[in-house]
């Protein structure tokens, strides 16, 4: 098991490194110069290329990348050059309200999802299984954006419940704090919820046909050990692997949610980055979302092996 | 035919028909702005209600519909093209080549696919065929991925070890010998992908990085209608409901084929992506 962790850490750390190469190729291409990002459009040519020589833009591409990636090793992320602030605080901030948001739709997800697949599944073939089957149907085919307007529409035009926009520290009470959370909480759960609720059906259902759970009912155990002692354990195996995957998937969500409820986090740093050709924070946001997702993977791979008894003491693992 | 499969059929149909019709059968011109008329809600004249501009919506909504199935269909053109002959190199020459392109389709999967897609367009200015073919780029590795376990699985067989006796070329074998066995799994699998890239494209139009102003694209229409939402909601539902229904319509084809050609599947209604 050790050997196996070892190995996954040291796969990690190597596509991290590939990313970091890609991103930083990718964003070289970019018809953007830092130069004249920080002193205007219209500065004189002299000046521009004092700046670029003193930044070292004219060096070879392996070179401005080796510094940057040193700089990024020592946990300094350089100077975001439109705002003209250092990136590392700023990214950490917009990680943790990220992390806030992402944290409780998880969690929501988890237990909604796996809930209401059990339910299909012990009520399978009959119409409350229909029921879910239908709205799981339609979560996964409305996209996010759509969602996230409907519930504008709902909860802050029509019922006028909730904020329709925008973050608000914990400081500000904690009230008004949470309401700011709900809706984008709700749009990444109708958003994510399907994939973890139609997997838990399905995996329900081929364990609950499955000889031990006969077994087990023939002991004479009531139904609700036979589901939550026997069966529920092993059909939660693929639902644990994708709940992990999902944990990655919520980070590619964030970037419409906190741009259409304007939430100050890591997806809309990335956009607005974007938008005004801040390269140094762009590189430095996709590259913590990289190793968010990365992170999220390996969990999912290790949770797998750990649940698993095969894998555990097998000692075969690809 | 499995009632889904037949229900996709007719529901993704009737929205390619409608939207190949949409320049003889829209009841308005899709981009004249009249002043006159804006923010009407739905009515006997304008079915879906007109815009911000006076534009009637469903006579937009019709042309964006096409906008969507041409940037899904190219896009998994796209990821199609230089997807599966990777598949194919790797599974079948195995070795470094194989270690290869999987390591490569690996380090792509490690960016959300949104923000892969961002990162590509953020080089270029905006415009839909571009994000047509991010999408297309960001959706290599799954083809590629499938494609080589299919031929993986192909290599063995006796064909093709009467293929390799013959001495044909490699090229031979990959695409007359193994391609044509390889498609019914890829057609499925790109069916879905049709899904997937009508999704993520509508998305990065949402965000500014796609189809630009004043097309009628159904994610930018969205995006467009955000800042009205109190005044016309419909402006959003209506390219919201329709995107809906054509990813709902493909996903049921997608399934029902599937079930078709994997009977193991039939009891299981349960996908992954």
């Amino acid at each position: 098991m050790t050997a196996f962790i070892l190995r996954r850490l040291g796969f990690v750390v190597l596509v991290l490194v590939a990313v970091s190469m890609l991103v930083f190729t990718i964003t070289a291409l970019l018809p953007a110069n830092v130069a004249y990002l920080i002193l205007g459009s219209f500065a004189p040519p002299d000046q521009v290329k004092a700046l670029e020589l003193k930044l070292g833009l004219t060096d070879p591409i392996w070179q401005q990348y080796a510094r940057w990636a040193a700089g990024f090793l020592s946990g300094d992320l350089g100077e975001s050059p439109l705002m003209k602030r250092p990136i590392a605080p700023m990214l950490w901030e917009a990680v943790s309200r990220s992390l806030m948001l992402t944290g409780f739709s998880f969690v929501l997800i988890a237990l909604i999802g796996v809930g209401l697949g059990m339910l299909a599944a012990l009520r399978h073939g009959r119409a409350l299984d229909h029921g879910i089957s239908i709205a799981t149907y339609i979560g996964i085919a409305v996209p996010e954006f759509f969602w996230s307007i409907v519930v504008i529409i709902v909860f802050a035009s029509w019922l006028g419940w909730l904020p329709a926009s925008g973050y608000e520290p914990m400081s500000a009470g904690f009230w008004v704090w949470l309401t700011h959370l709900i809706a984008p909480t709700i749009t990444l759960v109708f958003g994510h919820l399907a994939h973890v609720s139609r997997l838990t059906r399905s995996s329900m259902i081929e364990v609950m046909q499955s000889p031990y759970v006969n077994a087990a009912r023939a002991k004479g155990l009531p139904e609700r050990v036979v589901v939550f002692h026997h069966a529920l354990r092993n059909a939660l195996l693929p639902t644990i692997t994708v709940l992990a995957l999902d944990f990655g998937r919520l980070m590619g969500g964030i970037v419409v949610v906190e741009t259409v409820f304007a939430y100050p986090g890591l997806g809309r740093l990335v956009v607005f980055s974007i938008q005004n050709r801040d390269l140094p924070t762009l590189q430095a946001a996709i590259l913590v979302v990289a190793a968010m997702y990365a992170l999220a993977n390996l969990v999912a791979d290790l949770l797998y092996a750990w649940l698993n008894p095969k894998i555990r003491f097998g000692g075969h693992v690809s | 035919m499995p009632l889904q499969l037949k229900a996709g059929l007719v529901i993704t149909g009737v929205i390619v028909l409608l939207s190949l019709l949409a320049p003889w059968i829209a009841p308005h011109p899709w981009d004249t702005i009249s002043m006159r008329t804006r923010f009407l809600a739905p009515n006997a004249t304008y079915w879906l209600g007109t815009d911000e501009y006076g534009r009637d919506v469903l006579s937009r909504l019709l042309m964006g519909g096409r906008l969507s199935l041409a940037m899904g269909a190219s896009a998994t053109f796209v990821s199609l093209a230089i997807g599966v002959p990777m598949g194919l190199a790797a599974g079948y020459f195995r070795g470094w080549v194989d270690e290869g392109l999987m390591r490569l389709a690996d380090v792509m999967m490690a960016i959300p696919p949104i923000m892969l897609g961002l990162l590509v367009l953020a080089v270029t200015p905006p415009a839909l065929w571009k994000t047509a073919v991010a999408v297309g780029f960001v959706y290599i590795p799954p083809i590629a991925r499938l494609t080589r376990s299919v031929t993986l699985s192909l290599a063995g067989e006796d064909f093709i070890q009467a293929a390799r006796a013959r001495a044909e070329s490699s090229s031979y074998i990959l695409f007359r010998e193994i391609l044509p066995n390889a498609w019914p799994p890829l057609i499925v699998e790109a069916s879905l992908r049709v899904t997937y890239a009508i999704l993520l494209g509508s998305a990065l139009s949402f965000l500014g990085l796609g189809a630009q102003p004043p097309s009628s694209d159904w994610g930018l229409m969205i995006a467009e209608a955000r800042s009205f939402l109190d005044r016309a909601p419909w402006l959003a539902l209506a390219p919201g409901l329709a995107m809906c229904l054509l990813v709902i319509g493909i996903n049921l084809i997608g399934d029902g084929a599937r079930e078709r050609l994997d009977p193991r599947l039939k009891a299981r209604v349960g996908k992954v992506s």
